[in-house]
C-alpha cells in the first residue's frame, strides 16, 4: 500500500520538485554514450540483407561471392541460428531469418560481418538469392475473409475479439455513423536502432549492449534463439534515444549476438532512417466503422463498432493493441448498450505493433470524430455532448469493469471551457511565419479561417488481461548513500530522474545514486503502457520503505521503544511520541541494508468472447482543445495553440510531466497532419525524413497544459502514468479544429474521416462548389 | 583537384587542434569522419540526408549539417564541434535545467544550432527562434522547453549586458 501521508517533504530533490535530470549535462556537451556511439578494440561491423519481395519462396541463397571479398568475415542465415528460429512478443511467429518464404518487403534473410560499413554493403549486393515470387495479400479487409488465401500456416487472423453488452436492439432518436481510416504512423525515434555484442573470452556467452525498451523481455527471446541460458547472456542498456514503442520488438538483438558469436571478436550494427523503417514494428492502420444511437438530448444509448487492424506480415502485439480499441471504443463516456466487433489480421505489409497510445488511439479518433457529428446532429455544442455523457468514478465499462480509478472527466471538460482562447483570429495583418504554408508566404490572408475542436480521452495503464505484470527494484543504504539498482528501461522519460526522487522523500536522505541499468536484477517490465512511473515507482518506493522500515527497527531498539513511533520529515527522523528528531543522515551512519522487491498491480482478467471482464488495471483521462488556421482553399493548417487538461493523479515531478505533454502532444498533431508511411504494393516510398514528415518546431504551438492532480488511492505516491494520453485525443482535436473551420467557411462541409489529413481533404470542398 | 592519396590522409582542424585523419573513403562525410574516425561522437547521426538537424556542427562559424559535407572539402576550415563548445556554457545549462532534454539525441544539434542563432542575432523573437531552430528535429519534447531554454538565455544575457 502506498503511503500519501508526509509527502510534501522539504528534502532538496524529493518528490513533486524537478531536479535536474542525471544525465543532462552530459547529454548537453555530447558526452553521453548512446548505442550508436559505442565501440571496442577490435570492432567489426554486420549489416542486415533484407528481402525485396512482399511475398516470396527463397528458392536458393549463394553466400560464396559475398565471402569472397576481402574483409567478410562470415555470412549468417537461417540455418546459423542454433535456437529457436523464430521469436515475438506475443506470439512467436516471425523468423530470425526468413528460412523459406519472406512476407513484407525488409524482411531479413541473412547478415553479413565485415571490417567495416562499406564492406559490409559490398557483401550485401553480392549475395545471391533466388526467389519465386507469390501473389502478395496487402488488403487487410480481403486477409480476414475465410476464403482468402493464408500467409501463414495458421492462418491469417491474429486474433477476434467482440465486445457485446446490455441490450443490442436498442435504438436511439439520433443516430450518427461513418467509416473512419487510420494511416501507419512511425516512431520515429530520433536514435536508430543500434547494438554492439561482445563475445565472452570462452566463447560460451555474450554482453549486448542495446537501445531497447525491456532487457528481460529481449533476453529471453534472445536466449532462446542463441540456444544460450539466460545467465549466459547479458543485456545493458545501452544509451537510447526514444522508443514510443518501436523498441519493445527485437530488431537487430539476436543478429549482433550471433555475429559475434560466430566470429568471437565484439560486433557492431546500427540501421540507417531508410533500414529503421523496415526494421521496426509501426502504429497498425485501422478501419473502422462506428454508428452512436443517442437520445434527442444527446445521451448515450449504444455504440456500434467495427475495427479492422492490420497487423502486417506477423504478429507483434496485434492482439493487445486490438483488445485496446475494441475496450475503449466508448471513449470516457457512459455508456450501456455495445456490439463492438474487432479483428487484426496478418497480410504482406510491414509488421505492426506497439506505438504510444497502443490501440487507443485508433478508437478515439473513430469516437471523438463521432461525438462531434452527435453534437451536431442534437444540436449541442461539442463540450455540451461530451459534459452530458462524461464518465466518472464508479461508472462501468462496456466490457463490465467498474472504473476504481480517479475519473475526473467533467472537471476535464469544466478545465477546457475555462481555457481563454488566443488572439489573431481573422487577422489579415499575420507575418507569414504565422500563416499556414509558413515562410512559404502561400496563403492569402483572406483565404485563413479559423476552427476550434476538441478531443477527450481514457487509456489503459499498465498491462492488461491477466499478464503477470511486475517491476524489480533495489534499495541499499551504506555510508549513508542510497544506491538504486533496477532494469527499468530510460529511454528519455526520465524514469532516472524521479527514481532518485522516490528516494530521497522516502529516507529523508539526499545523496542517491543510480546503478547500471541491466539483466543483473530482476525484470522491470516494459517502458510502455504508461506504466513506469507506476510499475517502476511503486517497485522503488517499496524497495525504499524496507529500507526504512529496517532503519526505524534498528533505531526502536536502541532507544527501547516501538518502531511504529517514527517517521520520516524532511530530512529528518521524528519520534512522534517525543518530539524529538535527528538528521537522518546522523541516524544511518554505521547502518547497512539492501532490500530488493518485486510491485505488481492488480491482477487482472482475460477478456471472455463477449468482451466482458476485468481485463485492464487502472485508467487515465485527457481532453485537448485545438485552435487552428486553415487557409481553406489550399488546405493548408497551421495549429495555432494546444490547450490541454490532464489527470495525472500526481505530478511528481511537474518538468517531466510538461515535457511528457508536449512531446506526447507532438506526435498526436502529427498524425492528424503529416505522419504516415505510405505502402506501394508493400514498398514504402517515403522512408526518409524528406518525405516522412514529422513536425518541426515551426509546426508546433504553444501549449497550455493544466494538470488534474487528484491522487489515485490505487497507484504508487498517487501519481498516474502521464505518457500515453497526450497523444491520443490530441489528434481528433486537430481534426475537429479544422473541420470547424471548413463549417464556418462553407456552412457545412464533408465530415473529416481520415488521418493523416491531406490538403485535398479540406480544399476539394471548394471543387465540388461547396465553396463561394 | 585532389588526388585519391589526398581524400585518404589529410588533416582536419576540429576544436582548435589539427587532427590527422587516415584511411577513410573517399567521399566520407565529416560527421563519419568525426564519429567513427576521430571519436568525437557529440554529433550525431539520424538521417545522414541533412533533414534532421542532429549532424550540426560549425565550419568557419557557419551552421552545417556534417553528414552533407565532405571531409576532405574541410581541410582548410575549422570545425567546431558540441565538444568544443567549452562544456557548462549558458545554453548547455539552460537546456538541462528548462526541462528541454529527454532522450537527448537532439540535444548536440540543436545546441549548436540555438548557440550559433545568438551569435547572428542577440534577441530574437520567438517566431524567429523557431524559424531559426526548424531544421533541427526533435521527436520527444514537443519543442516547448527548448523555446524556453533559448529564451532563458537571451533573458539571461540581456541581464548580463545591462
Ligand atoms: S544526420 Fe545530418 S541532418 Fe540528419
Ligand atoms: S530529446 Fe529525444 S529527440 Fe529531442
Amino acid at each position: 500500500m502506498s503511503d500519501l501521508g508526509i509527502r510534501e517533504s522539504s528534502v532538496e530533490g524529493g518528490l513533486g520538485q524537478s531536479p535536474l535530470r542525471p544525465d543532462g549535462i552530459a547529454k548537453s556537451e555530447g558526452a553521453y554514450e548512446f548505442s550508436s556511439d559505442l565501440s571496442a578494440d577490435n570492432m567489426l561491423i554486420g549489416k542486415t540483407l533484407r528481402s525485396p519481395h512482399q511475398h516470396a519462396r527463397i528458392v536458393s541463397i549463394n553466400t560464396a561471392p559475398a565471402l569472397a571479398i576481402s574483409g567478410v568475415h562470415r555470412i549468417i542465415t537461417a540455418d546459423d541460428v542454433p535456437g529457436k528460429p523464430t521469436y515475438g512478443l506475443i506470439s512467436s511467429d516471425q523468423p530470425v531469418f526468413a528460412a523459406d518464404v519472406v512476407r513484407y518487403i525488409g524482411e531479413p534473410i541473412a547478415a553479413v560481418v565485415a571490417d567495416d560499413e562499406e564492406i559490409c554493403a559490398r557483401a550485401i549486393d553480392a549475395i545471391e538469392v533466388t526467389y519465386e515470387v507469390l501473389s502478395a495479400l496487402a488488403d487487410a479487409r480481403l486477409a480476414k475473409d475465410p476464403s482468402a488465401p493464408s500467409i501463414h500456416p495458421d492462418g491469417n487472423v491474429i486474433r477476434e475479439q467482440n465486445v457485446i453488452t446490455g441490450d443490442i436492439g436498442v435504438v436511439g432518436d439520433v443516430i450518427v455513423e461513418d467509416h473512419y481510416s487510420i494511416g501507419m504512423q512511425d516512431q520515429a525515434f530520433l536514435g536508430l536502432e543500434s547494438a554492439l555484442a561482445i563475445p565472452d573470452e570462452d566463447g560460451a556467452g555474450v554482453e549486448c549492449h542495446v537501445a531497447t525498451q525491456w532487457l528481460h523481455e529481449d533476453l529471453g527471446q534472445v536466449a532462446a534463439c542463441l540456444d544460450l541460458p539466460e545467465s549466459a547472456v547479458r543485456l545493458v542498456l545501452g544509451g537510447v534515444g526514444g522508443a514510443f514503442g518501436g523498441r519493445e520488438d527485437l530488431s537487430l538483438q539476436v543478429h549482433v549476438c550471433l555475429l559475434a558469436l560466430a566470429t568471437g571478436r565484439p560486433v557492431k550494427m546500427h540501421y540507417s532512417r531508410s533500414e529503421s523503417f523496415l526494421g521496426h514494428v509501426h502504429r497498425h492502420p485501422a478501419e473502422i466503422w462506428m454508428r452512436h444511437h443517442a437520445t434527442s438530448d444527446g445521451m448515450l444509448l449504444k455504440i456500434e463498432a467495427e475495427f479492422v487492424f492490420d497487423g502486417g506480415a506477423y504478429a507483434s502485439t496485434s492482439s493487445a493493441v486490438l483488445v485496446n480499441a475494441v475496450t475503449h471504443a466508448q471513449g470516457p463516456y457512459r455508456c450501456e448498450n455495445a456490439a463492438v466487433k474487432g479483428i487484426a489480421v496478418r497480410t504482406n505489409n510491414l509488421p505492426c505493433g506497439a506505438m504510444r497510445g497502443f490501440g487507443v488511439v485508433q478508437a478515439c479518433f473513430a469516437h471523438e470524430r463521432q461525438m462531434d457529428l452527435l453534437a451536431q446532429a442534437c444540436g449541442l455544442d461539442p463540450l455540451e455532448i461530451r459534459r452530458r455523457n462524461a464518465m466518472s468514478t464508479g461508472d462501468r465499462l462496456i466490457t463490465g469493469q467498474v472504473v476504481e480509478s480517479v475519473a475526473p472527466v467533467s472537471e476535464i471538460i469544466e478545465g477546457l471551457s475555462r481555457m481563454p482562447f488566443p488572439e489573431g483570429a481573422g487577422d489579415t495583418e499575420k507575418h507569414p511565419y504565422e500563416l499556414p504554408g509558413g515562410a512559404g508566404n502561400t496563403t492569402r490572408p483572406d483565404d485563413v479561417v479559423r476552427g476550434i475542436g476538441y478531443g477527450l480521452s481514457i487509456k489503459n495503464l499498465m498491462y492488461s488481461e491477466a499478464f503477470d505484470d511486475y517491476s524489480t527494484a533495489r534499495c541499499q543504504l551504506r555510508n549513508g548513500i542510497v544506491t538504486l539498482k533496477f532494469a527499468t528501461a530510460e529511454v528519455g522519460q526520465g524514469f532516472i530522474t524521479i527514481a532518485p526522487q522516490i528516494a530521497r522523500s522516502t529516507l529523508g536522505l539526499e545523496e542517491v545514486e543510480l546503478e547500471v541499468i541491466d539483466t543483473n536484477v530482476g525484470s522491470a517490465g516494459s517502458t510502455s503502457a504508461s506504466r513506469q512511473t507506476w510499475m517502476s515507482g511503486g517497485a522503488v518506493e517499496a524497495a525504499c520503505l524496507r529500507v526504512r522500515e529496517l532503519v526505524y527497527q534498528h533505531v526502536a531498539t536502541a532507544e527501547g521503544t516501538d518502531p511504529l513511533v517514527y517517521t520520516i520529515d524532511g530530512t529528518e527522523l521524528v519520534n512522534t511520541s517525543t518530539g524529538g528528531r535527528r538528521p537522518m543522515n546522523e541516524v544511518v551512519v554505521g547502518l547497512e541494508f539492501d532490500e530488493e522487491v518485486e510491485y505488481r498491480h492488480r491482477p487482472t482478467v482475460p477478456l471472455d468472447e463477449n468482451g466482458q471482464g476485468d481485463c485492464h488495471t487502472a485508467f487515465a483521462f485527457v481532453g485537448h482543445r485545438a485552435v487552428v488556421d486553415v487557409d481553406i482553399e489550399l488546405g493548408l493548417v497551421r495549429v495555432v495553440e494546444i490547450s490541454t487538461v490532464q489527470d495525472v493523479g500526481r505530478a511528481l515531478n511537474p518538468l517531466s510531466v510538461t515535457g511528457q505533454i508536449e512531446g506526447g502532444i507532438a506526435q498526436g498533431l502529427g498524425l492528424a497532419l503529416m505522419e504516415e508511411i505510405i505502402q506501394r504494393d508493400g514498398r514504402i516510398m517515403n522512408p526518409s525524413f524528406t518525405d516522412y514528415l514529422i513536425p518541426t518546431i515551426a509546426d508546433m504551438p504553444p501549449v497550455i497544459a493544466e494538470l488534474i492532480e487528484i491522487p489515485d488511492p490505487q497507484a504508487p505516491m498517487g501519481a498516474k502514468g502521464v505518457g500515453e494520453p497526450p497523444t491520443i485525443s490530441s489528434t481528433p482535436a486537430v481534426i475537429a479544429a479544422i473541420q470547424d473551420a471548413m463549417n464556418t467557411a462553407y456552412g457545412s462541409a464533408p465530415h473529416l474521416r481520415r488521418v493523416p489529413l491531406q490538403p485535398s481533404d479540406v480544399a476539394k470542398t471548394v471543387n465540388v462548389g461547396l465553396g463561394d | 583537384m585532389t588526388n585519391i592519396y589526398d581524400e585518404r590522409h589529410f588533416e582536419l582542424t576540429v576544436n582548435g587542434e589539427r587532427r590527422q585523419v587516415v584511411d577513410v573513403y573517399p567521399g566520407e562525410s565529416l560527421l563519419t569522419v568525426l564519429r567513427d574516425r576521430l571519436g568525437l561522437t557529440g554529433a550525431k547521426g539520424a538521417c545522414e540526408e541533412g533533414e534532421c538537424g542532429s549532424c550540426s556542427v560549425l565550419l568557419d562559424g557557419n551552421l552545417v549539417c556534417s553528414c552533407l559535407v565532405l571531409a576532405a572539402s574541410a581541410t582548410q576550415s575549422s570545425v567546431v564541434t558540441v565538444e568544443g563548445l567549452g562544456g557548462a556554457t549558458d545554453m548547455q545549462t539552460a537546456f538541462v535545467e528548462c526541462g528541454a532534454i529527454q532522450c537527448g539525441f537532439c540535444t548536440p544539434g540543436l545546441i549548436m544550432a540555438a548557440t550559433n542563432l545568438l551569435e547572428r542575432s542577440s534577441e530574437p523573437q520567438t517566431d524567429e527562434i523557431r524559424e531559426a531552430l526548424a531544421g533541427n528535429l526533435c521527436r520527444c519534447t514537443g519543442y516547448g522547453r527548448i523555446v524556453e531554454a533559448v529564451q532563458t538565455v537571451i533573458a539571461q544575457r540581456g541581464q548580463g549586458a545591462a
